[in-house]
């Protein structure tokens, strides 16, 4: 016998569901409940560094936008500090680094509006490329699926990025890189995140 | 500051696997490949903060919080509490908990959801709180009906309210389901069966605390939540130092 380690397990993960807006986006339900609803204001109206859109779709095995998805983006301010305790430095007033976005009913399409993140740490001394952390749950998802998204135009940063490097095939890194372009003068990201078949997103186990 | 450090590696095994034919949507909503295993970084040990400017009081009291004035939800009223925990069986203090359900007929208060059983005017059907110092949320809200939905041809889902937890970094963020003790179809939901473990199942059902009901009102379940532990900095760790 062996002295027991009475570590607790982890709650079991469940799908979202097809009604996750009642709880996490109740406008987008139909209803007003909430005095305010989180995650609408990403970076505040003090951020400093480039303002940007980042919008896609989210598509499933058959190749088909999937409608009831959720979003979730966790991302650093233009210095790269993320407004918690365990971030080594300051945010400003009013950045919140956490956005929920859902997508259009009718054709899946999300977007939301930020700045671009700044490098941040990396370990044992590396730097991490800019970058968006995202989870997607939906139903069907039993598990939140955690990826990120990174910037076409740092291309360099990119290259020596310690976490991209990591994805054994080059050719998949290129799922995580969202397409910068231009509309009517603003700066605008496309990210489509493909959960299953050819050219499927690379999903981390975080 | 001590040095940040990771949080325990999640046991993949524990949860559902992404492809679990009998819950249908998840065949074409299911990753092919192996997800990429990650250190966790600055990115994953930090995450979304919020406090009780965010919220209102009235927000855990789905009873009230979309009735009428002077008028309640229709149903059993129940109150659910208990303790965020991680594997270490620390308490988690002042994280979001957002709760949301089907009204006591099995209709979700949804522009996409057509079941015959009504709409209930006092009901909206979501909730959220803030954990207090150590731990402990509660709510108070009516008992979700079991609804049929579109699987297998008769297929019912057992009575739940939906639950999404923050914890204190980004690598804790869960969603689960919260199911009654005592219901028959537990045992017969397809998405509670994606869940390999039994153990881990019975993770999800909330027992009947008689102790915490208020007696000739409300009846009372329980329902602790776990998140990931984190790993205590004993020797030197080089998460982000050089």
């Amino acid at each position: 016998m062996v002295q027991p380690l009475n570590y607790l397990k982890e709650t079991p993960s469940q799908t979202a569901g097809p009604y996750v807006h009642i709880g996490l986006a109740p406008g987008a339900a139909g209803f007003d409940i909430y005095e305010q609803e989180l995650g609408q204001d990403i970076a505040g109206p003090n951020a400093k560094g480039e303002r940007i859109r980042v919008e896609g779709l989210v598509v499933d095995g058959t190749g088909s936008p999937i409608k009831d998805v959720l979003l979730e983006a966790w991302q650093a301010n233009s210095d790269g500090v993320y407004p918690h305790p365990e971030s080594t430095g300051e945010t400003e007033e009013g950045f919140r680094g956490f956005g929920r976005v859902i997508t259009n009913f009718e054709t899946g399409e999300w977007g939301f509006d930020t700045v671009k993140p700044g490098q941040t740490a990396g370990r044992n001394g590396t730097t991490q490329a800019p970058h968006i952390n995202l989870w997607v749950v939906a139903r069907g998802i039993n598990l939140g699926l955690n990826t990120r998204i990174y910037f076409e135009d740092e291309a360099e940063a990119n290259a020596a990025d310690p976490v991209l490097n990591v994805i054994e095939w080059e050719k998949r890194r290129a799922t995580l890189i969202a397409k910068r372009s231009e509309r009517d003068g603003q700066t605008v990201y496309r990210f489509d995140v493909k959960i299953q078949g050819e050219e499927e997103t690379v999903f981390f186990d975080i | 500051m001590s040095a940040p450090a990771e949080f325990y590696q999640r046991d993949r095994r524990w949860h559902a696997p992404a492809l679990a034919p009998d819950y249908k949507t998840s065949v074409a909503r299911s990753p092919q490949y192996s997800a990429i295993s990650l250190e966790n970084t600055v990115s994953e040990i930090t995450g979304p903060r919020f406090g009780h400017g965010d919220i209102d009081p009235m927000d855990r009291d789905l009873i009230h919080n979309y009735a009428k004035a002077g008028e309640a939800a229709i149903g059993e009223r129940i109150i659910v509490h208990g303790r965020v925990l991680d594997e270490n069986g620390r308490p988690v203090p002042n994280t979001l908990v957002e709760v949301w359900q089907a009204n006591a007929g099995g209709r979700y208060r949804h522009k996409k959801d057509t079941y015959l059983a009504p709409i209930d005017a006092n009901f909206g059907g979501c909730g959220r709180m803030i954990t207090d110092e150590n731990g402990y949320y509660s709510f108070r809200t009516v008992k979700p009906g079991a609804y049929p939905w579109r699987n297998w041809v008769n297929d019912w889902r057992p009575a739940h309210i939906h639950f999404s937890i923050f914890g204190t970094g980004f690598a804790q963020r869960l969603i689960t389901q919260c199911y009654f003790e005592g219901d028959p179809l537990i045992g017969k939901c397809p998405i509670v069966k994606t869940i390999p473990d039994q153990a881990a199942r019975d993770m999800l059902v909330a027992a009947l605390d008689m102790n915490t009901t208020i007696p000739l009102d409300s009846i009372a379940h329980k329902f602790d939540i776990v998140l990931r532990g984190r790993r205590s900095t004993l020797f030197e760790n080089r998460l982000e130092g050089n």
